[in-house]
């Protein structure tokens, strides 16, 4: 689910990096952030509504409307829209609002 | 605490010009964005901009950010831009809370604020709109311009705005199908340049027709639109299904300018400007004295005259801190000038009255 051919834009991506989605081993790229490295391996729901457990998917990209929000490293309601990726990421689905440690 | 002289909240194209504007005149500033990168929405745009000169137009939006990110870099000891930092609260005191990192929580204290912080994207309502699947037409652009990300593999645009009209194209360049583009509007609201464009690729663009439902269990699968009357009711018997992994919401955008109802400046609804904005001077201080605004936070337009209220607030923010640059009133006339050219003609008519209407 990657473009690898574009008329005006070239894609350098950064180094390979390792993460876990609900445990299961992925691969993304340095430089891009949690939610477009689980788009690209084709993960489209990133949790479920606090109420009635509807799916979540991302829905601003800009980190304004919480959409996106995940467990990452154990802490939850990341905004996996703007937050990077890196070597080693634990990310996990979240159920509603969350619970801080 | 730590104390600043000029704070501007937002490295979008406003912010940046805010910023690099007021240290030309010889002020401190200190930029804070929310984002690893900074840019705002113009590290997305890969089309070429109309305007005129003094915006850059007939370059990239892409490259625009490269520029003014040059221009901020040679005033490297004036200007400061701090990332990943967001501003959650502005206060009586001119004091801005801020969250860092997502871990470190810290205040600053400004003798002046330039608040550019940009728009987001409005939702549209049907029965499962929130299934993933449906995203902002300007998160799509995001996912696959900055990313590289297809977003998936057939897409319906809803609005046919200047942003759902080139976010199609720009699909379409990625190599991304886009089966139509819909508006409740009977007419076409974007540049017939754009327009036609798709057009000629053959996507068609479907005019008094509104999203019904979106259908899927995770996730999209498909969507029924129909068309709607002179008044947007929904026609019955029109309806038609699209098999679609990924709808586009693009029935535009409202000011985020939260921050300045929280430090009290006086708003007002502006239908014209899409949203709550503050009302202000024309110097674009608002009811609050050193408070600027500029940008879609001051009401929604475009990246162009984002860039020229960035200058001019940049400017007026730095005079009232002393630094009174002796061409002051020329250069605030050009920018004034520039936005007055920006804003003429039939096309320019809604934002002019939104303009009345904010006067302070």
């Amino acid at each position: 689910m990657r473009i690898t051919q574009h008329p005006i834009l070239t894609f350098e991506r950064g180094k390979e990096v390792n993460f876990t989605f609900n445990g299961a081993p992925m691969k993304g790229y340095e430089g891009e952030t949690i939610a477009a490295a689980l788009h690209a391996a084709g993960v489209k729901v990133l949790g479920k509504s606090s109420e009635l457990h509807r799916p979540r998917g991302f829905y601003c990209a800009i980190g304004n409307c919480a959409s996106c929000q995940m467990i990452v490293d154990g802490e939850p309601n990341v905004r996996t829209c703007i937050t990077l990726i890196k070597e080693g990421m634990k990310v996990e689905t979240q159920e509603g609002k969350g619970v801080i440690k | 605490m730590r104390e600043v002289e000029l704070l501007v909240i937002g490295s979008g194209p406003a912010g940046l010009c805010a910023a690099i504007s007021a240290a030309t005149s010889g002020a401190k500033v200190l930029v804070l964005e929310r984002s690893f990168k900074p840019g705002g929405q113009l590290i997305k745009q890969t089309h070429m901009f109309f305007g005129s000169e003094s915006q850059y137009a007939s370059h990239r939006g892409v490259d625009i950010a490269d520029i003014l990110l040059e221009k901020v870099d040679e005033f490297g000891d004036r200007i400061e831009l701090m990332l990943n930092a967001t501003a959650v609260g502005f206060y009586e005191d001119n004091v801005v809370t801020v969250l860092k990192d997502e871990k470190e929580y810290f205040k600053i204290k400004a003798r002046s604020v330039v608040c550019a912080t940009g728009a987001y994207e409005k939702s549209l309502a049907f029965p499962n709109n929130d299934l993933p699947g449906i995203y902002g037409a300007g998160a799509v652009q995001t996912l696959m311009n900055v990313y590289g990300v297809r977003p998936g593999n057939r897409v319906l645009m809803v609005g046919a705005g200047n942003i759902g009209v080139i976010v199609s194209y720009q699909l379409m360049q990625a190599g991304i199908e886009v089966v139509a583009v819909l508006d409740a509007a009977p007419r076409i609201g974007a540049y017939l340049v754009h327009a036609s464009k798709l057009a000629r690729m053959g996507v068609p663009i479907l005019t008094s027709h509104t999203v019904k439902e979106a259908i899927g269990a995770d996730c999209l699968e498909a969507a029924v639109v129909c068309e709607v009357d002179e008044r947007f009711r929904p026609i019955p018997g029109t309806e038609k299904r699209y098999d679609v992994d990924v709808m586009c919401i693009s029935v535009g955008l409202s000011p985020l300018n939260e921050l300045l109802a929280m430090r009290g400046a006086v708003m007002k609804y502006v239908p014209q400007l899409s949203g709550s904005v503050p009302l202000r001077t024309n110097s674009l201080e608002t009811s609050i004295p050193g408070v600027f605004v500029a940008g879609d936070a001051s009401g929604i337009e475009e990246a162009s005259s984002a860039m020229a209220e960035g200058y001019l607030a940049g400017l007026c923010a730095a005079a009232s801190l002393g630094h009174v640059p002796p061409d002051l009133n020329d250069r605030k006339l050009e920018y004034m000038s520039q936005l007055d050219g920006l804003r003429s003609g039939p096309v320019g008519e809604r934002i002019r009255a939104g303009m009345r209407n904010s006067k302070l």
